[in-house]
């Protein structure tokens, strides 16, 4: 007999169980980007995703259907991420380097140069402020749901995200990011012509 | 709506606002562009597999 007994796996049904794994194969795609922007390197995201989803089916027991499960699943794949994080604490500058490189390992010859710039902003913001507004800005989360998700006050992750976005600010227009020749002014300007294109729209 | 005629330094004031406004909207947008880059790629066959396998292994324990 199992040691670790679920403790409401009597009142489990097959039903629930499907019902839950369906939920959690369309929250997939969400968890790799996400686990993409915390490890940067691919493979290692891919393998962060596929342990939080893992974790995810083995907790479901303890998830009440009906609430959020995608904030839910992120927190899992967050807690994973640091205690993960803790054990190797050297990975953290691997990670860093990696995320400036390959934040999203497309190469689109379409893509605008300020994608490129951005993944390098968003390296270079401390990992607490990076999270904050890549849950809120990209993940869609309210400020409530990330505040759960990270584990920490509400107004906490309103001025990570604050800060964030004036630090990303800064650094896209003052061109802090390192790299090679590249004018400092070319991201900026680029996502100006976004800016137009989006008030043209509007 | 009705025209309103601020002082020139007011508009000049607001137009610089817009602009960081609308630089902000524009850094969310790419934001978000690059997020669903990864959202929209194809999930590798190997998460499907890793979770089908799991799905029978618990039915078979109950």
């Amino acid at each position: 007999m199992a040691v670790a007994a679920e403790p409401r796996a009597a009142a489990r049904s097959p039903a629930d169980d499907a019902g839950f794994k369906k939920e959690l194969v369309q929250l997939i795609p969400h968890l790799r980007a996400f686990a993409r922007t915390l490890c940067g390197d691919a493979t290692a995201a891919d393998d962060l995703a596929q342990d939080a989803m893992l974790k995810a089916w083995d907790a479901r027991a303890s998830f009440q259907m009906g609430t959020n499960m995608k904030a839910w699943t992120f927190m899992i794949l967050r807690n994973q991420f640091y205690s993960e994080k803790r054990r190797s604490w050297r990975q953290s500058q691997l990670d860093q380097e990696a995320a400036e490189r390959t934040l999203v390992a497309v190469d689109d010859p379409e893509a605008p140069v300020a994608l490129d710039e951005l993944r390098q902003g968003l390296a270079m913001l401390p990992a607490e402020q990076r999270e904050a507004l890549i849950l809120v800005g990209a993940g869609g989360f309210a400020y409530e749901e990330a505040a759960e998700i990270c584990n920490c006050a509400v107004g906490t992750v309103k001025s990570r995200v604050s800060r964030a976005r004036r630090a990303l600010h800064a650094i896209l227009e003052g061109g802090q990011y390192d790299r090679d020749g590249a004018a400092a002014s070319d991201a900026m300007r680029s996502i100006l012509a976004d800016a137009d294109r989006l008030s043209s729209v509007r | 709506m009705i025209e309103q005629r601020p002082s020139p330094e007011r508009r000049k004031a607001s137009a610089a606002l817009d602009e960081a406004r609308l630089r902000q909207q524009a850094i969310g947008v790419r934001l978000r562009q690059m997020f669903d880059e990864v959202v929209n790629e194809d999930v590798p066959e190997e998460f499907l597999e890793i979770l089908r396998r799991a799905d029978e292994r618990s039915q078979g324990k109950s």
